[in-house]
């Protein structure tokens, strides 16, 4: 860890001004990734401006029928607030389903956002990394790639980011509000992040400086019908090696909408609009979800030894769909896979 | 007739509890000495190779930054390898930091930064800019399976497998046969306390130090040696260690570093360990592994074949025992055994929790159940039909052996008969259910150790030896031993451990702890009963005038006439009268050492048996370990709460080499890069359902006086094979390459 200066920022303006007159700044929500990449070294800021008393971590009603997420307010009051919980549960499910209790009492929405991969070469200062270092070279490819993309990845770069909580945001459609030295704009969720290309050290599309004020949902929460189904290495505290978001608006036994998003694969969180249309208008059956499940996987490649993913995917995206169609009944049966310790 | 001073067998909460709870147990890195200082190590990010330059100059201009040790200005220490030799030390030539310019292994340690604060240590230590000559690597041991080799040198104690009868006529002579090959992958001890030592500079080459470790005198030999100090200039002190499970049987380098600084700069210096350091030295050693069964009609075993490859560094030759344990457990005539090491780039593997038997019954006990249903039989009948009521491998009668109540009593609660042989025929629902079953076997041993008992005018009772807890219940047994044999209340008597200062013991490890320690303390206090008799003698007590120490017990505080409980004098009396501020006796290990270098008569073996559940998604093939029954017999057992803890831990443990747990290495980089909490996978909570935890009778009077065999090790045996049977019967799927992940299963 490197020697920093520290401020606490008490407004919006103020935050991205200390920013600005600092080359090397860094913003600090929770602290729960930056301080650990700070102890790897992997992170270097000059200067840390921390965000907690800015008073982003309010989470409001919208008049057009939405929800505000502060950028301050912590993963775990934004899965147990109310609004949330009754409206969002897809959201619910997924946060509870990252980090432990601990880590999301401290983590914000905005950073989690903003958290980096958990690629084991990124972290360890021993072996070269594009994202971390540009250029050295990409360690990951043709060694351990268990949590690494299996889609979008290129030839600098296969990590994937490891959120559960945006994997539901991406389904969801949510807008992400930020501001900047060039003053406010939103981003819609699924330009936010981004595929590695050819600058695997941009995660994403913010301008440097830009802060993270909030998470606008749109009305629709898809409540009814909806699964998180999240596969890892052990039952809690372990990121998925493949995650799925799947949400469905059903009309009888017939899809009327459908989201479909995917964690664990590639540099974003994926969301796939094809395969969303092919269920669209089509039976819920295991047919139609095997179709969708099939589109998503078009394209996708290994890496050797995250090959199984791209079956493992196939089947959670079933699983997800048919378990967001017989919610009742598949929490159950399915208790162990679906539950969030 | 029992009083109410018998706490021998009853559960008994931790004595030490309240300290851990509280916070005011104290570990290695929590001493703040006055004017202390921090090192920081500086780990290799090659495997192997040279340190070409080291510019120390910038750090040393940081203010604060006290000192940057590496080859290149360490003074000149001990030179012979027998002086870095510890008492477990395998054979070899032990590793020493900081020796010179050569890179052996990933993440060795090669410069120590001190500075004023941890925080300045480890940023100096991030800018300390280092330049190597790499030089190609051997991370892999299944390249190098050719140039595996017998090892002539072990560690003390070890002895090679032995192989009898013919192996190559008992398979012909076999009807049906299984052969088949198993791996698993090097795991890390990772307790939750890191490694940390504080030396406390007491001036004119005066140490304190506190270390975490397994055996306070083990560090205190290998400080003394290498830095030719006296016994009284390295005391050293660990009387709290935040889990072991192996790793702290050897002094790890960050001892070294920390007295090499102390001394070097006449300051209290404390070097800690980070989480990803923990992966830089000892770990239980990868084995690729050969078994061949073959069974007569009625299902016996004509021949046992079992032979393993393990990894070692190129600078030790590090032993132990994972296939001689099938010569073992099953009665067989004919047994080939046979055990390799093959030399790669990375450190001396350390024993970790069942070294060599955790290993070995893998491999040995999912054959067994590849034999089973080869031969048509159920795992628990073809287990028992080889059952060995003689320990062949040894020639000798086992002392005790109940291994058979474990199998039935194990069986009976879990359920076994309502079992269905073939794979994939029961179901809860929608997932596949199965069960499997295995089990072991572990040394019961004891070494010679001293304890000494001493009781104040105040009629409390100390009670103390130089041994360790690491999280075990050593405290708490031996508070239960000496309260029970000098008739005390448990609060009348506290245990003292952890100080060279104290009568010396051995490392903590191996599960002889509880026999070990155990006895020497019964044995203090039965001489300090004497003591105390002859006194009531002396103070002309009537009662007492001909009693033999046979003659009276201790019971209530009092000392007093068997015969009749009337005839009693109280203890605190019986010290107040000695005119002493305190009596005193301490046990002669004359005879226990004696007994090591006399041919044991009897095979002296703890057993268990596992039952297993899994439950399996069938298509997503995750597995959950639903229930588990562990049947243990190991002689008596002190504390069944502790004792029962060790179990559980071990079962949890088992589940974790069969699901999750490994050190992944990336060989290019010749280094594992999983090394976090956050990536090397253990259990978690919701990992882990209904454990039951059996212990079954087991007299033995041959063992040693107390008649306890430990409990520490044996109930992680078997624990990961049953796990994988129990896999095969839920789905079908023989997984030989452990942990089982979800991959593998797909
Ligand atoms: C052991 C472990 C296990 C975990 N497991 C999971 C898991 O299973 N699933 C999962 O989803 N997550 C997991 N997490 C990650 C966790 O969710 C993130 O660390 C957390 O969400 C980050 O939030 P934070 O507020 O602590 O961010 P910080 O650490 O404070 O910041 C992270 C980054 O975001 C930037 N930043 C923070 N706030 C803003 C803002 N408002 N605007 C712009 N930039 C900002 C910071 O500068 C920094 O670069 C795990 C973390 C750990 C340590
Ligand atoms: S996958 Fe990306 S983050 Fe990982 S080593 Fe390659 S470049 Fe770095």
């Amino acid at each position: 860890m490197n020697t920093f200066t520290f401020s606490q920022a008490t407004g919006v303006a103020a935050a991205v001004q200390d920013n600005a007159a600092h080359d090397g700044a860094a913003y600090l929500g929770g602290g729960t990734n930056l301080i650990d990449l700070m102890k790897e070294n992997v992170a270097r800021p000059t200067h840390l401006i921390g965000l907690k008393k800015l008073g982003l971590d309010a989470i409001e009603n919208l008049p057009d029928g939405g929800l505000r997420l502060g950028a301050l307010a912590t993963n775990a009051d934004t899965a147990y607030h109310p609004e949330v919980e009754k409206r969002y549960p897809l959201l619910n499910q997924a946060i509870l389903a990252g980090a432990s209790p601990q880590l999301r009492n401290m983590a914000t929405d905005g950073g989690n956002l903003m958290q980096r991969t958990r690629c084991y070469y990124f972290y360890d200062l021993a072996t070269p990394c594009n994202k971390r270092e540009p250029g050295s070279g990409c360690s990951a490819i043709g060694g351990y790639t268990r949590v690494h993309a299996i889609l979008g990845a290129s030839e600098h770069c296969i990590a994937t980011h490891p959120s559960d909580m945006c994997v539901a945001l991406a389904a969801l459609d949510t807008t992400v509000r930020v501001s900047g030295p060039n003053g406010e704009r939103t981003i819609k969720f699924e330009d936010f992040h981004r595929l590695p290309g050819d600058q695997p050290e941009r995660d994403n599309t913010l301008e440097p400086g830009e802060l993270i004020t909030g998470l606008d949902l749109p009305a629709k929460g898809f409540e009814k019908n909806f699964s998180y189904l999240k596969l890892r290495d052990r039952t809690s505290y372990a990121f998925a090696l493949v995650s799925v978001a799947a949400a469905l608006e059903l009309d009888g036994n017939t899809i009327k909408d459908a989201r479909l998003a995917l964690g664990g694969v590639a540099h974003k969180p994926w969301r796939d609009k094809e395969a969303e249309a092919l269920l669209i208008g089509q039976p819920a059956t295991a047919d139609t979800f095997r179709a969708a499940a099939a589109k998503v996987l078009t394209g996708a490649k290994g890496q050797g030894t995250n090959n199984f993913k791209i079956e493992l995917a196939k089947r959670a995206i079933v699983r997800a769909l048919k378990q967001a169609t017989e919610m009742n009944q598949a929490l159950d049966a399915n208790a162990f896979q679906n539950s969030n310790p | 007739m029992s009083h109410s001073t018998d706490y021998i067998g009853k559960p008994t909460n931790r004595v030490d509890g309240p300290a851990k709870v509280a916070g005011t147990a104290k570990y290695a890195a929590e001493f703040n000495v006055p004017n202390l200082l921090y090192g920081y190590v500086v780990s290799s990010p090659i495997a192997k190779g040279k340190i070409t330059k080291i510019d120390a100059a910038p750090v040393l201009a940081l203010p604060g930054v006290q000192q940057v040790f590496s080859h290149e200005n360490v003074p000149s220490l001990a030179w012979l390898d027998r002086s870095y030799k510890d008492d477990v030390a395998p054979g070899g030539s032990p590793f020493r930091p900081l020796h010179d310019a050569e890179i052996k292994f990933s993440q060795q340690p090669v410069a120590l930064v001190v500075a004023d604060t941890f925080e300045l240590a480890r940023y100096a230590a991030s800018i300390l800019h280092i330049e190597y000559e790499e030089e190609a690597h051997e991370t892999e041991l299944v390249k190098h399976i050719d140039e595996a080799y017998e090892p002539g040198r072990g560690k003390t104690g070890y002895k090679p497998p032995k192989s009898r009868g013919n192996f190559g006529k008992g398979w012909k002579q076999g009807v049906a046969h299984m052969e088949a090959q198993y791996s698993h992958h090097a795991q890390h001890h990772n307790p939750m306390e890191m490694f940390a030592s504080t030396v406390e500079w007491l001036g004119d080459k005066k140490l304190n130090i506190y270390d975490k470790t397994q055996g306070a005198f083990n560090s205190q030999q290998y400080v003394m040696k290498v830095f030719g100090l006296s016994k009284d200039q390295a005391r050293v002190v660990s009387k709290y260690t935040g889990g072991g499970f192996g790793s702290g049987l050897r002094p790890q380098y960050q001892l070294f570093l920390a007295v090499l600084a102390s001394l070097e700069l006449q300051r209290s210096v404390r070097v800690s360990l980070t989480r990803q350091q923990m992966f830089s030295f000892g770990h239980r050693p990868e084995t690729l592994q050969h078994v061949a069964l073959a069974t007569a009609e009625d299902g016996s075993l004509t021949g046992i074949n079992h032979f393993a490859v393990a990894e070692t560094s190129q600078f030790e030759d590090f032993t132990e025992n994972v296939v001689g344990w099938s010569g073992t457990l099953y009665d067989c005539k004919n047994v080939s055994l046979g055990y390799r090491l093959s030399k790669l780039d990375v450190y001396t593997p350390l024993d970790m929790r069942a070294p060599g038997a955790a290993s070995g019954s893998i491999a040995l006990e999912i054959a067994m159940d590849e034999m089973a249903y080869a031969a048509g039989l159920d795992p628990l009948e073809f287990r028992i039909r080889n059952y060995s009521d003689f320990d062949q491998a040894q020639d000798l009668p086992y002392s005790s052996k109940a291994l058979r109540k474990c199998y039935a009593e194990g069986a009976a609660k879990f359920g076994w008969d309502r079992r269905t042989a073939t794979p994939g025929s029961m179901r809860d629902g929608k997932l596949l259910v199965g069960w499997g079953m295995g089990g072991g076997i572990w040394d019961a041993s004891k070494q010679p150790a001293v304890a000494k008992a001493s009781l104040d005018a105040d009629g409390h009772l100390t009670v103390s030896s130089g041994t360790n807890d690491i999280g075990t219940g050593t405290y708490t047994i031996m508070t239960q031993i000496a309260a029970q044999s000098m008739g005390l209340p448990l609060d009348a008597v506290t245990f003292v451990l952890g100080d060279t200062e104290l009568p010396e013991a051995p490392v903590q490890g191996g599960s002889w702890t509880a026999a070990s320690i155990g006895n020497s303390v019964v044995e203090a206090c039965t001489k300090l009963g004497e003591a105390l008799l002859k006194q009531a003698q002396k103070m002309d007590h009537p009662a007492f005038k001909d009693a033999k120490i046979d003659d009276v017990e201790f019971a209530n505080g009092q000392l007093r006439l068997r015969a009749d409980a009337t005839q009693a004098v109280v203890l605190r009396d019986l010290v107040q009268a000695s005119g002493e501020p305190k009596m005193e006796a301490e046990n002669s290990t004359t005879l226990a050492k004696l007994e090591l270098l006399k041919p044991p008569t009897h095979s002296m073996h703890a057993h268990n048996a596992v039952f297993v559940e899994v439950k399996v998604d069938p298509e997503l093939m995750t597995v959950h370990v639903t229930r588990v029954v562990n049947a243990v017999a190991a002689g008596r057992i002190l504390n069944p709460k502790t004792a029962r803890s060790q179990v559980m831990g071990s079962v949890v443990w088992g589940i974790s080499s069969a699901l999750m747990e490994e050190s992944v290495m990336d060989h290019r980089f010749g280094r594992y890069m999983n090394h976090n909490y956050a990536e090397y996978h253990v259990p978690v909570n919701a990992d882990i359902h209904d454990i039951d935890v059996i212990f079954v009778s087991e007299e033995d009077d041959k063992v040693n006086p107390l008649g306890v065999k430990g409990i520490g090790e044996v109930g992680l045996l078997g624990v990961a094979a049953a796990v994988t049977n129990a896999i095969y019967h839920a789905t079908g799927q023989r997984v030989r390459d452990l942990p089982v992940t979800i991959d593998k299963l797909l």
